[in-house]
């Protein structure tokens, strides 16, 4: 399987919302090509008649009951914002200016 | 007065009960030792002095009133900084965190404030859980106390140095690869990862979903079955959560009888990479186990040879999409607002500042794992490794009734040695990752030093999902055995900090 490339790793970065250095991009490239040669080895299975496991227990939604029950007040849920205002999170610019 | 520090959980908790000594004695005798030692070892990242008192001096009231005491009542605990715990900061080891206050308790947290723990502050702890040596920690590394130059471990390097270092006699970790064994292990201390869903992960800030699970760390198994049992049982508040009972751990701690128990040794988890002197140690509690009437047996799990790979797959693709929650918005902090930026650009700034290298690198290779083109040949076929690997404990357990093996290849390695090289660091949880997959219950306890640099070698106990009972009773029989060769236990070994 092939290695991955600085333009890959930089691509996959603006996917995560990292704005990494170019320093960063050269080290992680380096650093990541070798780890995706060595987990590449799961491949082996690939082939194989196998079902996949996702979770350890075999899970189906949980419900509770629509209850009222206490919760944060708003001025507890907006204790950590880095900014609020009139009770709101307060984010910067979402959509353009025109 | 400082032999208090040197009391296990359970005798401290009997000295509290019987009036021998107050709770607030206690609290004092450990917070003045982290005053002592921590500078030098930095297993906390925050003390909660008020709090921990405070904490003592309820205890200390009830018992004044009558009211019955709990079995850990009044006993000093240090917190791994990934649980929330409502006032008291929590910054899971990263920058993005710094300062943060949670506006709620963790389950866990609640529980131990239930049971009159008194929680001392939080440890230090690989950035949001991810490493094996606390060096990826935002604040510094955490010396191990049996050679501050070397490695505690990681994630929960501060949670297993704090016990090592007599700062607490309790402590929990979360073991998502191998996070309390693996610590446990190169300290010299008892650390067990409960079957998955055994403990509630609600206040556990995520890392990866469906590996992560909470546990209870000790130096001795006694202590580790008390505090598994004050935190494990069902949450409603956590979807994967086990609704059934907790199995008898405390009971089978004091057993300290494995005659007629099955134990396979497994095959896979020896050879090239392992030290000599761990493997030693290792046939040595194997030879132990024998003479104490149990039968071993050797067990092949060939799928476990794919459990690193498929772990650096399926850890990093739930981590990507866990932390995609540090957006700079709602929490935590935020750079790069100064009214010319869109929200996307000051989260894309905030992500790069806030992060670690180790952090950064896990969330570009799970993104890359799931993305188009490659979800097959990686996160599928990891997905198929992991099946895999149950299979391949379910024939395994069909045999046997535990399993054993080194918990890490080898002792603690020096800081630095490792810290830019993520795939030697990596092969520090090669034998505890495949019990993170199948989701079953193991533990990690000190057999004894390495000859070649007298640094603490852990032996691995592995039992089927909900037998947990089995690691303690294996556990309990194996440290009464060595504590009675020794004439003491291993810390006592220990160089003074």
């Amino acid at each position: 399987m092939p290695g991955i490339t600085r333009e890959e790793v930089a691509h996959l970065a603006r996917l995560s919302r990292l704005e990494l250095k170019p320093e960063e991009l050269d080290h992680f490239a380096e650093q990541l090509d070798v780890i995706i040669g060595a987990v590449a080895r799961v491949s082996e299975v690939a082939g194989q008649d196998v079902p996949p496991t996702s979770h350890p227990l075999p899970l189906t939604n949980v419900m509770r009951a629509d209850e009222v029950r206490p919760s944060l007040t708003p001025e507890q849920a907006l204790s950590g914002a880095p900014a609020a205002e009139e009770q709101r999170f307060r984010v910067p610019q979402i959509l353009g200016e025109d | 007065m400082t032999e208090l520090i040197k009391y296990t959980a359970a005798e401290t908790a009997g000295a509290i009960a019987k009036g021998e000594v107050s709770a607030v004695e206690v609290a004092q005798a450990h917070l003045d030792r982290i005053d002592a030692v921590d500078k030098k070892v930095n297993a906390f990242l925050h003390v909660d002095t008020d709090g921990a008192l405070a904490a003592a001096r309820a205890v200390d009231e009830k018992r004044a009133k009558g009211e019955e005491l709990g079995p850990l009542a009044g006993v000093p605990l240090a917190l791994k900084d990934v649980f929330t715990t409502k006032g008291v900061p929590t910054t899971c080891g990263s920058k993005m965190l710094e300062g943060w206050i949670p506006p709620y308790d963790a389950t866990l947290t609640t529980r131990l404030k239930d049971a009159g723990v008194v929680i001392l502050g939080k440890t230090n702890m690989d950035e949001f859980a991810m490493g094996s040596s606390t060096e990826n920690s935002a604040y510094g590394p955490t010396g191990n106390p049996w050679d501050l130059t070397r490695i505690p471990g990681g994630s929960g390097g501060g949670s297993a140095a704090a016990l090592a270092a007599f700062e607490a006699p309790l402590a929990i970790g979360t073991d998502t690869g191998g996070s309390i064994r693996q610590p446990g292990a190169v300290t010299g201390t008892v650390g067990v990862k409960p079957t998955y869903g055994s403990v509630s992960r609600y206040g556990l800030v995520a890392f990866s979903s469906s590996l992560d699970q909470g546990g209870p760390c000790a130096r001795t198994v006694l202590d580790a079955a008390l505090l598994h049992e004050a935190i494990a049982g069902h949450d409603p508040l956590d979807s994967t959560s086990i609704d059934a009972p907790v199995p008898a751990v405390v009971e089978a701690a004091r057993m300290r009888d494995v005659r007629g128990m099955r134990i396979g040794v497994v095959k896979e988890f020896a050879g090239e990479g392992y030290q000599a002197g761990v493997m030693q140690r290792f046939d040595e509690s194997v030879e132990l186990l024998r003479e104490l009437g149990a039968e071993v047996v050797e067990v092949s799990c060939p799928s476990f040879t794919l459990a690193l790979p498929a772990y650096y797959l399926i850890a990093p693709s739930e981590c990507s999409s866990n932390l995609a929650r540090f957006d700079a918005m709602r929490y935590g902090l935020r750079v790069g607002d100064d009214g010319t930026r869109s929200a996307e650009e000051v989260t894309a700034l905030t992500r790069e500042a806030g992060f670690g290298d180790e952090v950064k690198r896990r969330i570009i290779l799970g993104t890359y794992a799931l993305s188009s083109g490659y979800y097959d040949a990686y996160y599928g076929s990891a997905q198929k490794v992991r099946t895999l690997i149950s299979r391949d404990f379910d024939t395994a357990f069909a045999g046997v009734d535990v399993l054993v093996s080194p918990t890490t290849p080898t002792t603690a390695f020096p800081i630095g040695e490792r810290a830019d090289d993520p795939m030697a660091m990596y092969l520090a949880d090669l034998c505890t990752i495949p019990s993170n997959l199948a989701g079953n219950a193991a533990m990690s306890l000190p057999v004894g030093l390495a000859p070649e640099d007298n640094l603490p070698v852990g032996l691995q106990i592995i039992a089927p999902a909900m037998a947990d009972d089995r690691l303690y009773r294996v556990g309990g029989a194996v440290e009464a055995a060595l504590n009675d060769k020794w004439g003491h236990t291993l810390l006592e070994e220990a160089p003074a900090l």
